[in-house]
């Protein structure tokens, strides 16, 4: 399957379609965002508190006189960082260990899949909450315990499919002809196992972009003079009498991308599966 | 021979017990430094991080730690607070009613709402009702559940002053309070089971209905309504025992942003006010408690489903 097929796939999916439009929108906000807004966003002006929505400043301004819209293409920065954090993070260790627990089993199987079932029995926010906690407040810990969060469901879902991967025709045609185990890892499971990841990711960018939210909203994560959507909403809701439409925008821009990262999910499921066939 | 099933559950159990409790102690292992220093900051005296030292066991072994808490645990005694001095089981248990009237009020209304969502769809297919349940469904489990209670409060606190905007009445108290102060919290919290409940119930139903048990009733005369109620439900229900079970873990979690939100005095906000005191004992002691429920929970849920579903055997 070459990848202009599943390109095309995904972009016959009319929600996938506008989705991934989306998600690329905020990714180049959140690089060239800081060359491109019209205030800067940490600039206080005191004289223009408050503001209602106008020409000058699209969204209106905050209690310190600050651009709304600015801070808000800034926000992206944290919600595109913790979801790289919740792909990456598991990529480089959760995947590898569900990889080596379907193929090796065994006591590396027993070992790997208690911790993992471990760590998902703990509900993910107060986990984040407890690593955070010990590493110290702060946006990158934010960031690292929302990658720690999301390991146990990247490594069952690769154990998963290397168990079934393990037992086909052409592995064991492979091992026979005298391959190596790192060799049919790499060569036979990795690429077979990488449609259901990429889906997993695409759903956990979503997840993590909510947990980042929560965390920063608690004081966790971002903190002043840092901008993120969470930290927003939590410096909004200070004023939620004076100005409520402070707390709308960053809600909603939240959400979308939430929504973008789940429907784009979806398609990748639907445009990455084996059986496609064009509705 | 349920005995036995029982048995074997508990047998399950009791390692992920073992498990959970490690990754939770070991949460010290990832403090920066010295521990006692870093946890003590500005008012370290020498006095005072021998003191902690050798509370939390720091001369020795991570093992022989670990399990000396543990022990302690099981007795009941979860150290004190390193910023307070209170007991941090006392400080749990003052609180866990709060948070367990929250959870227990949102999963009700998760279960009800997810309930009658999924049914009005699975009867009026394709119709207006569907589209809003499958619309429901599609945003609530992309919400963030504080913004939604912020705009709860905005209109039915700020804007209607119906109901307070923070604040608990526990319901011995008072009944009546209890249910205006518990009402926005509860939908924040349980917007997002709302939603998963409805997904799956939804297309378990729709599976259900097609299935040939199903077609026989019809072709018995019995309409869509008695079908759905007879045979729809209860099949589409034991899915969504399990989903129940997950969903309670996902619900205690979300407490610690939701009690923030409401000023709601639970172990959600303990939780939270405990990392940002840097109080550590606290924060172990909070998680440990709020995982150990999580776990016997699932346990009930797991036992609830063999015996509702007379197709496992023990």
């Amino acid at each position: 399957m070459s990848f202009q097929t599943i390109f095309k796939r995904l972009m016959s999916e009319r929600m996938a379609f506008i989705s991934f439009f989306i998600l690329v929108f905020l990714i180049i906000m959140s690089l060239i965002g800081p060359y491109i807004v019209p205030h800067d966003p940490l600039k206080q002006d005191l004289a223009k508190v408050l503001l209602s929505p106008n020409t000058e400043y699209w969204l209106g301004t905050d209690e310190l006189g600050r651009d709304i819209f600015s801070r808000l293409i800034i926000g992206s920065q944290a919600a595109i960082e913790a979801g790289l954090f919740a792909i990456l993070i598991p990529l480089c260790i959760g995947v590898p260990m569900g990889i080596l627990s379907g193929y090796l089993g065994g006591i590396v199987d027993d070992i790997f899949m208690r911790i993992v079932d471990g760590i998902i029995a703990i509900p993910s926010i107060l986990l984040a909450l407890g690593i955070t906690g010990a590493l110290g407040i702060s946006l990158w810990n934010a960031m690292i315990a929302i990658g720690i969060v999301s390991i146990p469901q990247f490594a069952r879902l690769a154990r998963g499919q290397t168990l079934q991967i393990r037992t086909e025709p052409y592995v064991e045609a492979a091992k026979i002809s005298g391959a190596g185990a790192i060799w049919i890892m790499v060569k036979h499971i990795i690429p077979n196992i990488a449609p259901p990841v990429i889906v997993q990711a695409s759903f956990n960018l979503s997840y993590a972009i909510l947990v980042e939210a929560s965390l920063s909203f608690l004081g966790m994560g971002a903190q002043s003079p840092q901008i993120s959507w969470g930290n927003m909403i939590q410096q909004a809701y200070s004023m939620i009498n004076m100005n409520p439409w402070m707390i709308i925008y960053p809600g909603f821009a939240i959400m979308l991308t939430v929504l973008a990262g789940n429907f784009l999910g979806d398609g990748l499921r639907t445009a990455l599966d084996p059986k496609y066939k064009k509705a | 021979m349920f005995l036995k099933f029982l048995l074997r559950r508990i047998l399950y159990v009791i390692p992920m017990l073992l498990i959970t409790t490690l990754i939770v102690y070991s949460f010290i292992l990832l403090i920066p430094g010295d521990p006692a220093l870093t946890l003590l900051g500005e008012n370290a005296t020498p006095e005072k991080i021998a003191q902690l030292r050798q509370q939390l066991g720091l001369d020795q072994s991570i093992i022989s730690q670990y399990f000396d808490w543990l022990i302690n645990a099981l007795k009941g005694d979860l150290g004190r607070s390193v910023f307070t001095g209170q007991y941090v089981h006392e400080a749990v248990i003052e609180r866990l009613a709060v948070t367990f009237q929250l959870v227990v009020v949102a999963m009700i209304i998760s279960i009800f709402g997810g309930m009658f969502f999924a049914i009005t769809s699975t009867f009026f297919p394709n119709s207006w009702i569907d589209y809003v349940s499958r619309f429901f469904g599609t945003l609530g489990t992309a919400l963030p559940n504080f913004w939604l209670a912020m705009l709860l409060i905005l209109f039915f606190s700020l804007h209607l002053g119906w109901v307070p905007a923070t604040g608990f009445t526990s319901i011995t108290e008072n009944p009546f309070e209890f249910f205006k102060g518990i009402l926005l919290p509860a939908i924040s919290l349980g917007a997002v089971g709302t939603a998963q409940i409805t997904r799956h119930l939804r297309s378990s139903l729709m599976e259900v209905m097609s299935a040939d048990y199903v077609r026989t009733a019809y072709s018995k005369g019995v309409n869509r309504w008695q079908a759905i109620l007879k045979h729809g439900i209860q099949n589409a229900m034991l899915p969504v025992v399990t989903t129940i079970g997950i969903l309670f873990g996902h619900l205690l979690g979300a407490t610690v942003v939701i009690e923030t939100v409401f000023a709601i005095p639970g172990i959600g906000q303990l939780a939270v006010n405990s990392v940002l005191q840097h109080d550590f004992t606290m924060l172990q002691g909070v998680v440990l408690i709020m995982i150990v429920m999580v776990i016997l929970i699932n346990f009930i849920t797991d036992i609830v489903y063999a015996l509702l579903d007379p197709r496992i055997e023990y």
